[in-house]
C-alpha cells in the first residue's frame, strides 16, 4: 500500500511540473516523470512476493514467477514513451527557433 | 587513410577516436547478440535495436556528424524503418497458411536453442529494424536541426 | 520490501530536483539520475527487460534533452499570479492525492497480484512457443496485436519527426524565392 501511494506522489510531481511550470523543457520533463510512474506502476502491480523472474532456466524448475503480462505491456510503453518525447523535443525546438524563447505565455503574447 | 586526415581536425581528440574505432563494433556486436537471443534470454528487439543504435550515437559524438550522414544517408534510414514494418506485417500475414492471424507458422524446434519458438527470433529482428531507424531518426533530429539555432540567436541579437 | 521503498523515494526526490531547479542542463541531469533509479527499481522488481530497456532508453533520452538544452535561456520569470497559479495547483493535486488514495484501497496488496489472465501463460506460453522468455513470447505471439500497434504508433512518430525535419527545407526554398 505504501509503496503504491508513493508511486502515485512521483506522478503527482510529474503531474505538478505539467501543471505549474512554464518552461516547455520543463513540461517534457513533466511528461517523462508520468511516464517513470506509469511504467513503476505496472511494474509493481505484476510483483509476487519472493518471485522470480519469468524466464525458464535449462538447469531447474521455476516455481512461483512473477506476473509477466503487465511487464509485456510496460516494455512497449516505455519504446512509445521515447518515441513521444522525442516529437516533443523536435518541437519545442521548432518553437524557439521561431519565438526564440521556451516561455509559453511569450508565444502567446508574440503570437495576438 | 584517407578517413583518417579526414578526421583530424573534426570531432573529438584522438584518444577519444582511437578507442571509439575500438569499441564500437563490440557495442554493435552485443547489440546483435541481445536480439537474436530475445526468446531465450532477458532482452529481445525493443532493447537490442536502441543499443546498435547507441552505438552510432557513440560514432556520431567522436567522429562529428559529416562522418555518419556519409555513411548512413537519411534515406537508408527510413527504408530501414519501412522494411522492418513491412516485415512485421508479413510475418503476421503468413500466419494465414495456418489459419489465423499471427499463427506461429515455422517449425518450433527445441526450447533453449537458437533456433526454436518459430516466428518470435525473426519478429524480434523486425522489431530491432524498427528501433534502430527510431533512435537515429531522434538523433537526427538533433543534429539536423541544431545547425540552423544558432544563426537565429545571431538575429535575435542583432535586434 | 523495504529497499523498493527506498528507491522511490529516492527517484522522488530525483523528480523533485529536476523540476525545481533553474538550471535546465542540472534538470536534465537530475532526470537521468530519476531514470537510472527506475532502471535498478525494475530489476529489484524481477523485470530483466524492462531494466535493460529503461536503460539504454534513458540514456538515448538524455542524449536528446542534453543537446536540446545547451543553450542559455532563461527559464524563470515570475509574474503577478504566482501566488494564485501555486495554490489552485496545489488544491488540484490534493484532491487527485486522496481519490488517487481511495481507489488504490481496492487494489490486492502489494506482492500478491491476481494473475487470473497470466495463469494461462505461466502454465502453456513455454509448451505452445517453445520461447523460454514468458515476456518475449507474449509479446510477439500471444499479444501480438499489441506490438502491431506499437509498430503504428512508431512509425507515425517518425513521420512526425520527418515532418518536422521537412519543414526546415521548405522555409529554405521560400528564402531562396524571396531573395
Amino acid at each position: 500500500m505504501l509503496t503504491y501511494f508513493l508511486c502515485l506522489i512521483l506522478f503527482c510531481v510529474g503531474l505538478y511540473a505539467i501543471v505549474r511550470k512554464r518552461n516547455i523543457i520543463k513540461i517534457i520533463i513533466g511528461i517523462i516523470i508520468c511516464e517513470y510512474a506509469v511504467n513503476l506502476f505496472l511494474a509493481l502491480f505484476a510483483y509476487k512476493m519472493n518471485g522470480r523472474s519469468p524466464i525458464y532456466s535449462p538447469r531447474q524448475e521455476i516455481v512461483n514467477m512473477v506476473d509477466p503480462l503487465p511487464q509485456a505491456l510496460a516494455l512497449t510503453s516505455i519504446v512509445i514513451g521515447l518515441a513521444t518525447t522525442a516529437l516533443l523535443v523536435g518541437i519545442a525546438i521548432r518553437i524557439y527557433e521561431k519565438y526564440g524563447t521556451f516561455d509559453i505565455t511569450k508565444i502567446n503574447r508574440l503570437k495576438g | 587513410m584517407k578517413a583518417k586526415n579526414n578526421s583530424d581536425n573534426k570531432g573529438m581528440s584522438l584518444i577519444v577516436k582511437t578507442v571509439t574505432r575500438i569499441f564500437v563494433g563490440l557495442i554493435l556486436l552485443y547489440g546483435i547478440y541481445i536480439v537474436l537471443h530475445g526468446h531465450v534470454s532477458p532482452g529481445g528487439g525493443f532493447a537490442g535495436g536502441f543499443i546498435i543504435a547507441l552505438s552510432y550515437i557513440l560514432f556520431m559524438l567522436a567522429f562529428g556528424k559529416e562522418e555518419i550522414l556519409k555513411r548512413i544517408p537519411e534515406r537508408m534510414i527510413s527504408i530501414l524503418e519501412s522494411l522492418g514494418v513491412i516485415m512485421f506485417l508479413v510475418i503476421a500475414l503468413l500466419g494465414f497458411s495456418g489459419g489465423y492471424f499471427f499463427y506461429n507458422w515455422l517449425p518450433k524446434g527445441m526450447p533453449f536453442k537458437l533456433l526454436s519458438a518459430g516466428t518470435i527470433p525473426i519478429s524480434n529482428v523486425a522489431l530491432a529494424l524498427l528501433e534502430v531507424s527510431l533512435g537515429l531518426f531522434g538523433i537526427f533530429l538533433v543534429l539536423v536541426l541544431l545547425k540552423f539555432a544558432p544563426k537565429k540567436d545571431l538575429e535575435k541579437d542583432e535586434e | 520490501m523495504l529497499e523498493i521503498n527506498f528507491l522511490l523515494i529516492f527517484i522522488i526526490l530525483g523528480a523533485l530536483v529536476a523540476i525545481n531547479v533553474k538550471d535546465l542542463l542540472s534538470a536534465v541531469v537530475a532526470v537521468g539520475a530519476s531514470g537510472l533509479g527506475l532502471c535498478i527499481t525494475f530489476l529489484m522488481l524481477k523485470a530483466p527487460d524492462l531494466a535493460i530497456t529503461q536503460l539504454v532508453v534513458e540514456i538515448l533520452c538524455l542524449a536528446i534533452l542534453i543537446r536540446a538544452t545547451a543553450r542559455d535561456d532563461l527559464p524563470f520569470s515570475t509574474s503577478g499570479r504566482w501566488l494564485f497559479n501555486t495554490v489552485a495547483t496545489c488544491l488540484f493535486l490534493a484532491v487527485f492525492l486522496y481519490a488517487g488514495y481511495q481507489a488504490l484501497k481496492n487494489l490486492p496488496v502489494f506482492g500478491s497480484p491476481v494473475m487470473r489472465v497470466s495463469e494461462f501463460f505461466l502454465n502453456e506460453a513455454s509448451q505452445k512457443t517453445h520461447a523460454t522468455n514468458l515476456v518475449s513470447a507474449i509479446n510477439l505471439n500471444f499479444r501480438a496485436y499489441d506490438t502491431l500497434g506499437e509498430a503504428t504508433v512508431l512509425f507515425a512518430a517518425a513521420i512526425g519527426v520527418m515532418s518536422v525535419m521537412r519543414k526546415k527545407a521548405r522555409k529554405k526554398l521560400g528564402e531562396k524565392d524571396e531573395g
